[in-house]
């Protein structure tokens, strides 16, 4: 499959939040504005990206040639969840800006599922380690397209009446809901429509 | 079989080792350091993070202390003692003329005193109230009572008496001044915190208007300006308003003399 494939299948078509439903803790809660929504999508985009390349080392180089790949996901728990701290300080060291942007939000997905569901896609999918990686950035592109029109959904339900047994996060879950149900358009007869 | 067992217990202890070791070091080399004066400026912010100093919340306003040397006296939750344990942390002398202030409902009326228009059936909300031709009361200044202050207030200040008078309880009140913003009518306003005499009107309306909707309300016959002259009222726009940068003496005799009792001591 070439890499412009990898993007939309990931953006659109297998979308980690709205067909997988991974991720819906940052999902839900960093989406009351879309100052911090962006921020998050951000943070993953770039966390999934690196994680995605790591952990395609470690199978590739660890795992296989020791015989415990079914190791795999107490093997990537573990390098990502160091990698995210690590890649936290060092951009604390070298760049304050990007720090006052990604770092709040860097220690929330240190164990996310999604970023944990897209190394083990990676690994099923047989990818090399580029794709990968493309497929690491795509997952993260989708995750920020929810979760910015989640947010922007949500700011302009903070305005509307809502009936007070739906107010808050039932009402979130409402719309991610009916997002999912508009996602399903984009399938896998698209992208051959699509792609030729 | 069991030696399969351990070399997987072996090979992840490993690799969490070397990743452990590894954040370990990274931590050490790669530390980061910060003013002391951020840690020990945020410890004497009170820490709920209510904006009102202007700033994100109460760690980003200890950074613009430190770094960007910004006014010690802007915690108003905090007072007077937060912004004196400011000056000692950060050697700074600093002048208390006007730090604390509270908010309190400009309004005496109630269904008793005032007449309305219509009867409002609509959403419990003072907004959503003032959207349908500014509320139900013939008066368009007053205390709407449908208690969006109340819901708004981050430390339960607000009250609603008996008698569907709002109150403000000056003692919890931390000003914020969520409750100002999100008044429709403006009848919520911050006076400082030992103030004793208000002007319990917000009408700017004429005096003959005012006496037909409200037997409470400022007719602005102006004998609190002219007969007292140490009782620090000016009226302004047919609306008395008390002037609270001194003490003045008089106060007591000109809230007896006003017509429709409109001076009130802050409860």
């Amino acid at each position: 499959m070439n890499y412009l494939g990898i993007l939309i299948t990931y953006i659109f078509i297998s979308n980690l939040i709205l067909t997988h439903f991974l991720g819906l803790c940052p999902f839900i809660g960093v989406s009351k504005n879309t100052e911090s929504a962006v921020g998050m999508g951000f943070a993953v985009t770039f966390v999934m990206s690196i994680a995605s390349v790591v952990t395609w080392l470690v199978y590739t180089y660890v795992l296989i040639p020791l015989d415990l790949v079914y190791l795999q996901t107490i093997a990537f728990i573990l390098v990502i969840a160091s990698l995210v701290q690590l890649v936290e300080m060092i951009i604390q060291k070298i760049s304050a800006p990007l720090y006052k942007a990604l770092g709040i939000f860097l220690p929330l997905i240190t164990t996310n599922c999604a970023v944990l569901g897209i190394a083990l896609m990676n690994i099923t999918s047989n990818y090399s380690i580029l794709e990968s990686f493309t497929g690491g950035i795509a997952a993260g592109l989708g995750f920020m397209l929810a979760i910015v029109l989640m947010a922007n959904i949500r700011e302009r339900m903070d305005l509307e009446y809502v009936p007070k047994p739906f107010r808050g996060v039932p009402m979130a879950f409402i719309s991610a809901g009916l997002m999912a149900l508009a996602f399903m358009a984009f399938d896998r007869v698209l992208l051959t429509n699509l792609l030729g | 079989m069991l030696m399969n067992v351990f070399y997987a217990f072996l090979s992840i202890a490993l690799l969490g080792a070397l990743l452990g070791i590894g954040l370990a070091v990274a931590s050490l080399k790669l530390s980061v350091k910060k003013d002391k004066r951020i840690s020990s400026v945020e410890e004497s912010l009170p820490g709920i993070n209510c904006g009102a100093c202007g700033y994100a919340g109460c760690a980003a306003y200890a950074e613009a202390i430190v770094d960007n040397a910004e006014e010690l006296t802007l915690c108003s939750p905090g007072g007077k003692d937060t912004a004196e344990a400011l000056a000692r942390i950060m050697g700074q002398e600093i002048d208390f003329s006007a730090i604390k202030q509270v908010a309190l409902v400009h309004c005496w009326g109630n269904e008793e005193t005032r007449s309305s228009d219509f009867r409002y059936e609509g959403i419990e909300d003072c907004n959503a109230a003032f959207i349908y031709f500014s509320g139900a009361d013939t008066c368009k200044y007053g205390c709407l009572a449908l208690g969006s202050c109340i819901r708004i207030c981050p430390v339960s200040a607000i009250t609603k008496r008996e008698d569907g008078r709002i109150h403000v309880d000056r003692n919890i009140c931390i000003a914020c001044e969520k409750c100002v913003e999100v008044c429709p009518t403006k009848v919520m306003q911050m006076v400082p915190h030992d103030s004793d005499w208000y002007v319990a009107c917000n009408s700017p309306d004429k005096g003959a208007m005012v006496r037909k909707y409200c037997s409470v309300g400022c007719i602005g016959c102006r004998i609190c300006e002219k007969k007292f002259e140490d009782g620090g009222f000016k009226v302004d726009n047919n609306l008395a308003s008390a002037q609270y940068d001194r003490q003045y003496s008089q106060r007591e005799g000109a809230a007896e003399a006003c017509p429709p009792k409109s001076i009130r001591m802050i409860e």
